[in-house]
């Protein structure tokens, strides 16, 4: 661990295994025509910070488009990022070359979201889940024994080992990603999506497996989602992300007892809840259009453009602060960290 | 009693294809009184769309529908395409899942519902178009006159679904299909459209089939709901009933199977396996395979939807008198990881080679 990482703003108890500091990601627009000149920016990822404490999961939320995916990926270095310091034992992994990478990969797996795109249809599964082995020259003799333990502790059966991946269902696939992403016993484990693309009855089976291992193994998640029901579930700890920026960060309950943030607390009322006495009780907060374009995001803070408190309850004066000073992500007396300069925590549930 | 605005009886759906026969609906029956709002629920492939795509006339000519679906008592099944046509959109509105492809993307989103309330009414191009502006204001779009002109991939998915409301809307349905209207939309938009959804159905007084397998949306809308399992209705009751006291195991296992936004996380019941292939069904009930409650009956005799502890709360499970009162963890396993391999694996590859 280096002693330079200052802790991020809300870190409570346990070591992080993991610290992301300001980090940021800009991808260029480029014009048509054959000079393709850049003639803009998507601020993807702005100014993230955070810490993932061993053994724990961090859920990432927020809606499509607003950069969970792509702080997924600059995290291992799959993409570069533009800013920002990513922090994994001591190293930045962000300033680390491909070659340099290599050796953490083994620490650092990821699954995907869609288990249809991301296993390689011409290979059998045992190949699929044995890969990571050979390529980190672990395979050797007792590769073939632990391909068949993983393929048994996923759930599935070891002697479909060599079938193909359009023989098995979604949700089988699902563990397939599991079982790759386990063979060369990682510490973190970033789940882009890992259960959005299956249906219910089956995405709890994927989120039981990924619980289990987790407790078996020691693992940290970084768990990445637009699902807020599935994140309440899993996480410890959770982040919300909205248009680059993380907006409000805390422990899972208190996050949803006590949120905070006009954002996280339309995106917590908007959710349907499965009970038809309490679901009919509920009051709603709508946000008024939809998500502004990540090119040209709108000053001071992102969400005044949809926020139904700027809207409806702020006074000039008040909306100037809004237009002009971007909040910053700290305690503002609600017990956790909460981008808004009028932050009131609410009980929505 | 009031007669019901649609009927549907016995529908059966098959598809041939090159596997063999694909029997996509089998034997669904239910009743659609004015102005209820009726949840179909179901996972992929459970066959709720396609029970309202035959009701429709939608299905491709190769599918073979069988059984009644009647509109106020006229027959919809076997009806020539112009009787249909002057049914669909004027008293029966269908809104798809996916609002770029229901759109024609070559036109103006004000000429595609001035052009449905054309269909069925005798005005002129100014007058329908007068009633689009007004359609897309009732709907909430901003700036409805302007919005008129735009093409549909000027449009954020949330707004082009609330144009497929305008035109479910325009000819004041008596009844409108949702099939899947919020899945493809971002949370705070789905809330957006849901509130359409009740103005819709506020102005035009239509009942609604409700066609989702989001189990929240159904709680907050549904009067009655029916859940759909390979083809078969397996349990319908009032939302109170399927939610509170589920009769079949599937019900059950579904619910107990969703992570919950307002409770502190407890164990999921997942459903082991995958829903049949519905290719030559096995006798039997569908849902036997992954059944923690199976007997060898089970596999004999495809239990019927009967009553429960009321008439109007149906279930097909032979043993629906053992769920009185279960909760989903008595009835469904929640392990999932082999441990033991896991240990083997780990003490395998401890050290390394």
């Amino acid at each position: 661990m280096s002693a330079a990482v200052e802790p991020a703003a809300d870190v409570v108890g346990g070591a992080p295994v993991l610290s992301v500091r300001n980090l940021v990601k800009h991808f260029p627009v480029r014009s048509r025509g054959v000079l393709r000149r850049q003639i803009g920016v998507v601020h993807a990822v702005c100014d993230v910070s955070f810490d993932l404490i061993a053994g724990q999961t961090l859920g990432l939320v927020g809606e499509s488009g607003c950069g969970k995916t792509t702080t997924a990926r600059v995290l291992l270095n799959l993409q570069p990022a533009t800013g920002g310091e990513v922090h994994y034992n001591g190293t930045d992994i962000a300033s680390l070359s491909a070659k340099q990478m290599r050796g953490l990969r083994r620490e650092l797996q990821i699954v995907f979201q869609d288990p249809y795109a991301s296993l390689d249809p011409r290979l059998p599964v045992n190949e699929i889940v044995a890969e990571p082995l050979r390529i980190h020259g672990l395979y050797g003799d007792g590769g073939r024994a632990a391909v068949r333990d993983l393929l048994r502790t996923v759930g599935l059966k070891p002697e479909h080992g060599n079938r193909f991946p359009h023989e098995f269902s979604g949700g089988q696939r699902q563990r397939i990603g599991v079982a790759r992403a386990l063979a060369l016993k990682p510490r973190v484990l970033v789940l882009d999506e890992p259960v959005s693309a299956l249906d219910v009855s089956i995405q709890a089976g994927v989120l039981n497996l990924l619980e289990e291992l987790q407790d078996e193994l020691g693992l940290s998640y970084l768990f990445v989602s637009h699902d807020l029901s599935v994140v309440r579930h899993v996480s410890d700890r959770i982040a919300v992300m909205y248009l680059g920026r993380l907006v409000e960060t805390g422990g899972a309950d208190e996050l949803f007892e006590r949120a905070a943030h006009p954002y996280t607390q339309a995106l917590i009322s908007a959710i349907p809840l499965p009970d038809p006495r309490k679901e009919r009780a509920r009051e709603r907060i709508t946000v008024i259009g939809d998500v502004p374009s990540p090119v040209n995001p709108p000053s001071g803070c992102r969400f005044r453009t949809r926020c139904p408190k700027f809207a409806g309850e702020l006074s000039e004066s008040e909306r100037r602060r809004c237009v002009e000073d971007q909040p910053e992500l700290i305690v503002r007396g609600q017990g956790h960290p909460v981008a808004c300069h009028y932050a009131a925590a609410a009980q929505l549930l | 009693m009031t007669e019901p605005v649609l009927e549907v009886e016995d529908l059966h759906v098959t598809f041939p294809t090159d596997d063999g026969l694909v029997t996509a609906v089998r034997g669904v029956s239910y009743r659609l009184r004015p102005g209820e709002v009726l949840g179909i629920v179901g996972e992929s492939g459970s066959g709720k769309s396609v029970t309202s795509l035959a009701v429709m006339g939608l299905l491709p000519a190769t599918a073979r529908v069988t059984g009644s679906a009647r509109y106020r008592g006229r027959e919809l099944l076997g009806a020539s395409d112009s009787e249909l046509s002057g049914i669909r959109g004027k008293n029966v509105a269908m809104i798809f899942q996916d609002p770029m492809t229901s759109l024609n993307p070559v036109y103006s989103v004000g000429y595609q519902i001035a052009e449905a309330v054309r269909a069925h009414n005798d005005v002129s191009k100014q007058a329908a178009m007068s009633r689009a502006i007004e359609l897309l204001d009732t709907v909430r779009i901003p700036n409805a006159a302007e919005r008129a002109a735009s093409y549909p991939h000027e449009l954020s998915g949330g707004m082009r679904q609330r144009v497929v409301i305008a035109i479910a809307m325009a000819n004041d349905p008596d009844v409108i299909i949702a099939d899947e209207p919020t899945t493809a939309l971002d949370v705070t938009v789905q809330a957006q459209i849901m509130q359409a959804l009740e103005t819709a159905k506020t102005a035009t007084g239509a009942a609604m089939v409700l066609i989702t397998h989001d189990l929240g949306v159904i709680a907050g809308q549904a009067d009655r709901v029916m859940v759909m399992y390979a083809g078969k209705l397996v349990e319908a009751g009032s939302a109170e009933d399927v939610f509170y006291t589920p009769r079949m195991p599937y019900t059950l296992g579904l619910l107990g199977s969703l992570p919950r936004l307002d409770q502190k996380s407890k164990q999921l019941t997942p459903i082991v396996g995958a829903p049949p292939s519905l290719i030559n069904m096995p006798p039997g009930c569908p849902f036997t395979p992954r059944c923690p409650l199976a007997q060898p009956v089970c596999d004999e005799i495809e239990p019927p939807l009967a009553a429960t502890t009321s008439l109007d709360h149906l279930a097909a499970c032979h043993f629906s008198s053992e769920l009185v009162e279960a909760k989903p963890d008595d009835v469904f396993n929640t392990e999932v990881a082999d441990t033991k391999a896991l240990a083997e694996f780990v003490r395998q590859t401890e050290g390394g080679p």
